[in-house]
């Protein structure tokens, strides 16, 4: 009950402060959308798709996943600026919940991730993209849990490195051979075997797999409910080590 | 209020290869009173912040124990943040919030519901006269305003200590008055009032008691009035040039009048005596029977600085 209402209340506050500086939602839509008009139409001769519609089928999941993962390993650096402020600290002296200290940081970058997706699905409809209200709702679940755990990470790795220096080479070097390994962009399929082998252990892959099917209607696929598994085990994990670096003394 | 017993921590930290190990806080017994403004002075890197923020349950002591406002520090760390407020030195406030909003969600932070924390807010706003400021955001304000934000959100839940680290460094002098008035209002509320300072005249002026630390351990404990007392009476400051220093040294070292001598690096002697009046004369004919000169000579009542000064062998103006 206290876990509920300390969260609502950090939760609360990001999510206020979020809207007085609406530029973020520029930001986050424009290079999505800058993805989706200038990239995509590469997609449907280099993928050798039937039709436009079938191609986004395969690049709007995988672009949200990228979204997801990014968005999240990112949010770190706001951490450490409220670290330099003073505002964690004074948080801790309180006895709020630790938990709920990163919660509700992590809950406001989910909610602001599904925004994105909402509205970068929204235009991809345009595009004759059709997805099952179903799936996509399961998908959206996907999405969030991706963004919580990455954002859980960041903000654990934020509290520990305690620099901008350190936090932005460390998300990068991470974020890179996730991406490339996630067949993110374009699917694993053309990959040889030796690469698809090393993907097999890059949890993200089987995400994008999953969210992939879940877009194409094929709800009964494996990479379903394999990849909402890992990704649900790898974020519970995620929000406990970082609730963990809240707990202890971080200046 | 406060009670410690062998209060300790050390730091690792790492110079090139080397790991040395910091003892930052050796040791600290304290005792602070209900309803006293206690004062813990210092030169920087004395070891007053990491106690302070050891007693606020910011990072947890290596050794020793303490008992806050009637809660163990070791085994009911929670119950200890209910009953303390904390205001750290570098500030507390986001730049984007604005008071209003910064004090409500404080409040809220110490389980207080919401229309309860509204009221608090404003009456803490009219108090520390921000109403005015009270809907700006945080980065609008000038460092004295912002100050008295942090201290209004250390007490927004009606500590019964409130723990203020370094609350007027880097204030200008006006607005350092200021909040010299609103800590002691504090104090008229019933508060105890715990500040760090490295301000001579701040220790003596604010502080009903004052421990001085160095090095991690308290060197001194008590009202400043008994601390100076402990230096028993005055202070007579000799100028002469660094050449005849060492000489006019050797002159009154063995004076039965003098009770304790200290050379200053830009020469000139520092005299500890039982009573200027009798001393002064007695000091210009010894070292006029030798030929030496004076530039100037001076009596003081023992200040803070003297205190420092001889349980320490520095003067914290240098330190």
């Amino acid at each position: 009950m206290k876990l509920a209402r300390d969260t609502w209340l950090i939760f609360q506050r990001q999510i206020q402060l979020l809207l007085r500086n609406p530029v973020w939602v520029f930001v986050g839509v424009f290079q999505p959308v800058m993805y989706l008009l200038l990239f995509a139409p590469l997609l449907k001769p280099a993928l050798n798709a039937p039709t436009q519609a079938a191609a986004y089928k395969v690049f709007v999941p995988g672009l949200l996943v990228l979204l997801a993962i990014f968005g999240g390993l990112f949010q770190g650096f706001g951490l450490i600026a409220e670290l330099r402020a003073g505002v964690i600290e004074r948080s801790r002296v309180t006895p709020v919940s630790r938990l709920a200290l990163l919660l509700g940081r992590s809950l406001r970058d989910v909610v602001s991730l599904i925004v994105q997706a909402v509205i970068i699905t929204l235009l991809a409809l345009l595009f004759d993209l059709r997805v099952f209200i179903g799936d996509l709702l399961l998908a959206y679940l996907m999405l969030a849990l991706i963004a919580l755990m990455t954002s859980a990470v960041s903000y654990g790795v934020a509290l520990k490195v305690k620099s901008e220096d350190a936090l932005a080479p460390l998300m990068n070097t991470v974020a890179q051979p996730v991406l490339l390994l996630s067949g993110i962009l374009l699917p694993l399929t053309f990959a040889p075997g030796w690469l698809q082998g090393v993907a097999e252990w890059n949890p993200f892959s089987w995400a994008v797999d999953g969210t992939r099917a879940l877009f194409a209607g094929d709800l009964s696929n494996d990479k379903v409910w394999q990849g909402l598994s890992i990704i649900a085990v790898l974020a519970a994990a995620g929000v406990v080590w970082a609730a963990r670096q809240f707990a202890r003394s971080v200046r | 209020m406060i009670e410690t017993r062998g209060l300790r921590k050390s730091f690792r930290s790492r110079a090139g290869r080397e790991k040395k190990t910091v003892d930052a806080v050796r040791g600290v017994n304290l005792q602070v009173a209900e309803g006293e403004i206690f004062g813990f002075l210092g030169p920087n890197g004395a070891g007053k912040t990491t106690t302070l923020r050891m007693l606020a349950t910011l990072i947890e002591p290596d050794g020793g124990e303490a008992t806050i406002a009637g809660a163990d520090l070791r085994t009911d760390p929670a119950e200890v943040r209910r009953r303390i407020g904390y205001v750290a030195q570098g500030g507390s406030t986001w730049d984007e919030s604005t008071a209003r909003e910064e004090l409500v969600l404080h409040a809220r932070l110490y389980g207080i519901a919401k229309a309860e924390a509204h009221r608090r807010a404003a009456r803490a706003l009219e108090a520390f006269q921000l109403s005015e400021y009270a809907d700006r955001k945080c980065k609008t304000y000038s460092g004295g305003q912002r100050r008295r934000v942090e201290i209004a959100l250390g007490i927004i839940h009606e500590p019964s200590i409130v723990f203020l680290d370094e609350p007027t460094t880097g204030l200008d002098p006006q607005s350092r008055a200021h909040m010299w008035d609103e800590i002691r209002r504090l104090r008229t509320e019933g508060m105890t009032v715990f500040i760090t300072t490295h301000y001579l005249d701040e220790a003596d002026a604010l502080c009903d008691r004052i421990a001085i630390m160095d090095h991690g351990e308290v060197v001194a404990e008590g009202t400043p009035a008994e601390l100076k007392r402990e230096i028993s009476g005055d202070v007579v400051l000799v100028g002469l040039d660094t050449a005849t220093t060492p000489q006019a040294a050797q002159l009154l070292d063995g004076e039965p009048y003098v009770n304790k001598l200290e050379t200053a690096d830009e020469g000139g002697l520092r005299l500890y005596v039982d009573e200027g009046a009798t001393a002064i004369p007695q000091i210009l004919r010894r070292l006029d029977g030798s030929g030496l000169t004076l530039s100037s000579i001076e009596l003081h009542r023992p200040s803070l600085d003297d205190v420092f000064l001889t349980k320490t062998g520095r003067s914290l103006r240098e330190s």
